[in-house]
């Protein structure tokens, strides 16, 4: 019982909605208990996801990983001309008093980096699959999106991972 | 000296390394240092640092946050550390713990900052037991609703730090370095410095805080003491530690730039 003290909030049901081509369609939930994961995306273990365009994906973190977070205060970014690596860190978000490291979905050059955030870093919050992108990334290795998780195995993985805490 | 503990039955193990008057910039890049090369736990206690030195959270803005001109005047360094939260003046009156752990090391917690922190008011819970109307309130270390103790943290993929700066004890005339900060807790209900802290010696002996801190930690894991001289034999993997100290041009031009700070005029050379 102790260990249920520890989680961050009462235990989350994920959602799936459906991406519309675009812009994406607006999350569906109930509540604030409820984490969204869209169709379309692929997910990180680590809890960012990708959207890939043609030549371009788009990556940001998600639903969940926002919500465990809180309201998040400060977004550092790396610039555009640099390159990312499958699963090392780019850049980093402040919330409550804490810095988190994002990591690269996927292998690339970044191509363009969301300026809106330095000044309304709380998109991240509001908006983590929308407004709250981070950065756009030419993939390097397209068959790495081979190896993320789809939405109903990020869901999956989400709802064992708070289950288990 | 803690004795080194043999290793208790589903405890994890826990490296505690002491230090007393470690330069708070060294500390700070020790503790990057194994939160992202290391993949040991580690408890680092550094029972005050050599002198007083403003330490800023990552996103840190001097000219919200301090007294440039005076700082400058009285050449205070200024580091900005790889941590989150805000802004603190320390000094030999000031105790350090830190805790760099793997994710999974403590069952049961989720690696994101509340989880983190509750953890952390549960283990000093044990430490000020019966002692001053202890909690951990908005993720400060309270006595009451007066603060002494400020925690930050860093979360990687695979680790996590939480690191408090204890006010054992501070002199009045430096908190006159620091500005009311825009983002501060709900309870401190724009209180000045002076009336929002306090002092911990008022509570509890210096060394029994550090004892009892220790028996704490022993409860959750298995402590082994090691000397500082072991950190330096570590694996000498090539790693830049993002903690700086900012520069005086930096301060400076901070200043300039702020329209709160119109009135600062260059400083004579230091």
């Amino acid at each position: 019982m102790a260990l249920r003290m520890w989680a961050s909030s009462t235990a989350n049901a994920l959602q799936i909605s459906r991406a519309s081509s675009s812009p994406l369609s607006p999350a569906f939930s109930l509540s604030r208990c409820f984490s969204t994961v869209l169709d379309g995306l692929k997910y990180a273990s680590s809890h960012e996801w990708v959207k890939p365009e043609g030549a371009v994906a788009t990556i940001g973190i998600t639903d969940h990983a926002q919500d465990h977070l809180g309201e998040v205060v400060f977004v550092e970014l790396p610039e555009a001309g640099g390159s990312v690596s499958q699963g090392s860190s780019f850049g980093a978000v402040e919330s409550v008093k804490a810095t988190s490291d994002v990591n690269s979905p996927i292998s690339g050059e970044i191509v363009e980096v969301n300026s809106k955030l330095t000044e309304t870093p709380g998109l991240i919050n509001s908006s983590p699959y929308e407004g709250g992108w981070m950065i756009k990334v030419k993939p390097s290795s397209p068959s790495e999106l081979e190896s993320l998780l789809g939405p109903k195995e990020y869901t999956k993985f989400c709802e064992e991972e708070d289950a288990a805490h | 000296m803690a004795v080194p503990q043999a290793g208790k039955l589903g405890h994890p193990l826990m490296n505690l390394v002491r230090f007393k008057g470690l330069p708070i910039l060294k500390q700070l890049h020790l503790e990057e240092r194994l939160l992202r090369t290391s993949s040991d736990n580690w408890c680092i206690i550094n029972d005050g640092t050599n002198q007083p030195t403003i330490v800023m959270g990552v996103s840190g803005k001097p000219a919200e946050l301090l007294e440039i001109e005076s700082v400058l005047c009285d050449q205070i360094p200024v580091i900005r550390r790889f941590t989150g939260g805000g802004t603190v003046l320390v000094d030999p009156g000031t105790v350090f713990v830190s805790f760099i752990c793997n994710k999974d090391t403590v069952p049961g917690l989720q690696p994101y900052p509340r989880p983190i922190m509750s953890w952390s008011g549960q283990l000093y819970n044990k430490v000020f037991q019966g002692i001053g109307d202890f909690n951990l309130r908005e993720n400060d270390y309270v006595f009451g609703n007066r603060k002494f103790g400020g925690n930050a943290q860093s979360i990687t993929k695979t680790r996590w730090i939480h690191h408090t700066s204890f006010l054992w004890d501070y002199e009045v005339k430096t908190m006159a370095y620091l500005k009311l900060p825009a983002r501060a807790p709900e309870y401190r209900l724009a209180r000045s410095h002076l009336e929002f802290i306090c002092r911990m010696k008022d509570y509890m002996p210096r060394s029994t805080f550090i004892d009892k801190t220790e028996e704490a930690i022993d409860t959750h894991f298995s402590l082994r003491s090691r000397e500082s001289e072991d950190i330096e034999t570590l694996p000498n993997i090539q790693f830049s530690p993002s903690t700086r100290p900012l520069t005086k041009r930096e301060l400076e031009a901070a200043a300039l730039a702020s329209p709160s700070e119109g009135a600062f005029s260059h400083s004579s050379s230091l």
